[in-house]
């Protein structure tokens, strides 16, 4: 089996405050910790797992800066066999189908029987790039991927729907799957492939280099815009409870019991 | 001119929530774009779905076909890619759903049309569509305008909006299929149930649910004592589920289990929308969160902003003996 697995460098939002950028149109991710998206990161285990089972080979390919290299290497570390990383200023970052011709544009000269995304990004979920992937691809695909069979030219693909029903479907390879959280247990990586990965092979590239035009995945190839962001205003009803941690348990306590709550 | 296609959905018989609250924001637009609203029902011997929708006031154009027992995005594509050179709505709109998801972005692709995922509002002004989304954990909106084009392609979050009541009943047209043979390289196989494990938190009276702010599974006890002492059953986020922590069928949210306990008292959870939808209707919401801006304090009824780990076991004390 060859697989490409494609992940991507983000930034941690869940605890972090954000402030839009004066220009309206990015947020300050000066004080951002950045690491793999939570989906890729079980994307890069399920093609590990693939390859210890079957057999065969792992690229990863990746479109990001510099310090997005920590992220690749420990893909590496864990078993992936080369990269690819697409470095290029004029690639329209906020449009998930023109990223996707991108990645495209990285993978028209590879073999492959399957490519894995993960299936929503925890920075902008669009829940879109492996799908136009395949379609720029030709080949089929399924999304929101939790459990994946490989048979004999074929896929069985696991969806995860509304729920928790899963939709079983049988795609001819090759295929991309764009992977759901939880399919897999995320290994750590191991001391011995950390040190393996610093010798592994890991290419840059920019758009020229992948022989795509530029002009066709800027920013005005787009058919979007993406005009500003703001922090949306969110009503609370809630009763801050404020003092010490105690004072708060000690005072919560009180409300849920005299309020007959538990 | 200036009609919005609406793709209804529905599973195993039945419509989903998706396909009446899409009812909330196409008519608006398609006024403001001097059209009318169309609901599309693709499926097999979908006569009743139909009319549930046509209960909106709109137009419904069923596509009745065998060949659409089950979803299968592939078929979806293509039907709708001959619909929208038929029809020429100015916008298609579905659900950011499982189905939504698996070929939107494919037709657009294919068809070469601006498209808009998870919008959570779409409104037309100064002859330019625009779409809200919501992104960053939920921190930051992002107003997103299309650029003029024969049809624009958008799906709408799950749970954004209120469905609204049906108000007028409209008419159903048929429609021949346009997909005449079966496709060979995507086959639907089967559904598979979610397991059922042993307790059903959607009857639950009161859970303590916790996210990805337990950290890891050895802080568990200070939880399950917590509950214990007030006799809440256990749930979790996702993030507590994928990491194994908490068991799956316990997941609350649209991917779990949706609950309605007297009292949900959410831990270390954010409050992504996921989460929300599955257990804003509790009846008495608290939440502990670090983080100030965390979305969970939107539908909080009371709210601590602190670290679990100092609140909780004070708040296990307290409980004990209060209850004595
Ligand atoms: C298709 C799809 C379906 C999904 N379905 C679901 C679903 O059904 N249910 C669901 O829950 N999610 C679902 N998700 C995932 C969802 O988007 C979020 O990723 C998930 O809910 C995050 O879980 P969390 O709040 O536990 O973690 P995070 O978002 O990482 O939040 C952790 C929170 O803990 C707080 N915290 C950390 N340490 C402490 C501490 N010591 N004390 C207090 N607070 C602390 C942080 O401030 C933060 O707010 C789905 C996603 C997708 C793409």
């Amino acid at each position: 089996m060859k697989t490409v697995v494609c992940i991507k460098y983000v930034p941690d939002t869940s605890e972090a405050e954000v402030k839009v950028n004066p220009d309206g149109k990015t947020v300050d991710d000066s004080r951002f910790s950045f690491d793999i998206n939570d989906a890729d990161n079980y994307a890069v285990e399920e093609s590990v797992l693939i390859k210890e089972d079957k057999g065969g080979e792992v690229d990863v390919l990746s479109i990001g800066p510099k310090q997005s290299e920590v992220m690749i290497r420990m893909a590496m570390a864990k078993g992936c066999d080369r990269a690819t990383r697409v470095e290029d200023d004029r690639i329209a970052e906020h449009d998930p189908l023109l990223v996707a011709k991108v990645l495209a544009g990285a993978l028209k000269e590879k073999e492959f029987d399957l490519v894995f995304t993960g299936c929503w990004g925890d920075d902008f979920n669009h829940m879109s790039t492996g799908v136009a992937l395949a379609e720029y691809l030709g080949v089929n695909h399924a999304s929101m991927v939790k459990k994946v069979e490989v048979l004999d030219g074929k896929v069985r693909a696991h969806r995860e729907l509304e729920g928790g029903l899963m939709e079983v479907v049988e795609l001819e390879l090759p295929a991309v799957l764009t992977i759901q959280t939880g399919i897999n247990e995320p290994r750590y990586a191991p001391i011995r492939g950390i040190r393996q990965a610093q010798k592994k092979e890991l290419n840059v590239v920019s758009l020229d280099d992948l022989g795509v035009d530029p002009a066709e995945v800027s920013v005005d190839a787009s058919q979007v815009v993406l005009e500003n962001l703001y922090i949306p205003e969110v009503e609370s009803a809630a009763e801050f409870i404020e003092g010490e941690p105690e004072e708060k348990a000690e005072k919560l306590a009180s409300i849920l019991t005299k309020g007959g709550l538990v | 001119m200036g009609d919005i296609l609406v793709l209804a959905e529905h599973r195993q018989g039945v419509l989903r929530d998706i396909s009446f609250e899409m009812m909330a924001i196409a008519p608006k637009v398609a006024e403001a774009m001097g059209g009318e609203v169309k609901v599309l029902v693709i499926g097999s011997g979908i006569d009743e779905l139909a009319k549930k929708m046509s209960e909106y006031g709109v137009k419904v154009i069923a596509v009745d076909d065998q060949l659409f027992e089950d979803f299968n995005a592939e078929k979806y594509q293509k039907a709708l890619s001959a619909l929208l050179d038929d029809l020429k709505p100015a916008v298609l709109m579905t659900g950011q759903t499982a189905q939504g998801v698996d070929f939107m972005p494919a037709l657009a692709v294919e068809k070469n049309l601006p498209y808009v995922a998870e919008a959570i509002d779409i409104n037309y002004e100064d002859g330019t569509l625009k779409a809200t989304r919501n992104i960053y954990s939920g921190k930051v909106n992002a107003t997103v305008a299309f650029k003029p084009a024969d049809t624009c392609l958008v799906t709408i979050r799950e749970g954004a909006v209120e469905a609204p009541e049906p108000a007028a009943s409209g008419d159903v047209e048929k429609m021949d299929s346009p997909l005449k043979e079966d496709i060979p390289y995507r086959k639907f196989v089967e559904y598979i149930e979610a397991e059922v494990g042993d307790v059903d938190i959607t009857q639950s009276e009161i859970l303590v649910s916790v996210g990805r702010g337990l950290k890891e599974d050895k802080n568990l006890p200070d939880i399950e004592e917590l509950a214990k002492a007030i006799k809440a059953d256990i749930a979790g986020s996702r993030a507590a589920t994928d990491a194994g922590w908490i068991p799956h069928d316990r997941q609350v949210g649209t991917s779990g289990k949706t609950v309605k306990p007297k009292l949900y008292l959410a831990l270390g959870i954010s409050g992504a929308f996921q989460h929300l939808a599955g257990m804003k209707g509790a009846k008495t919401i608290v939440a502990v969160n670090k983080d100030p801006e965390a979305p969970i304090f939107a539908v909080a009824d009371y709210a601590i902003v602190d670290d679990m780990f100092k609140v909780v076991p004070a708040l296990t004390e307290k409980l004990k003996e209060l209850k004595g």
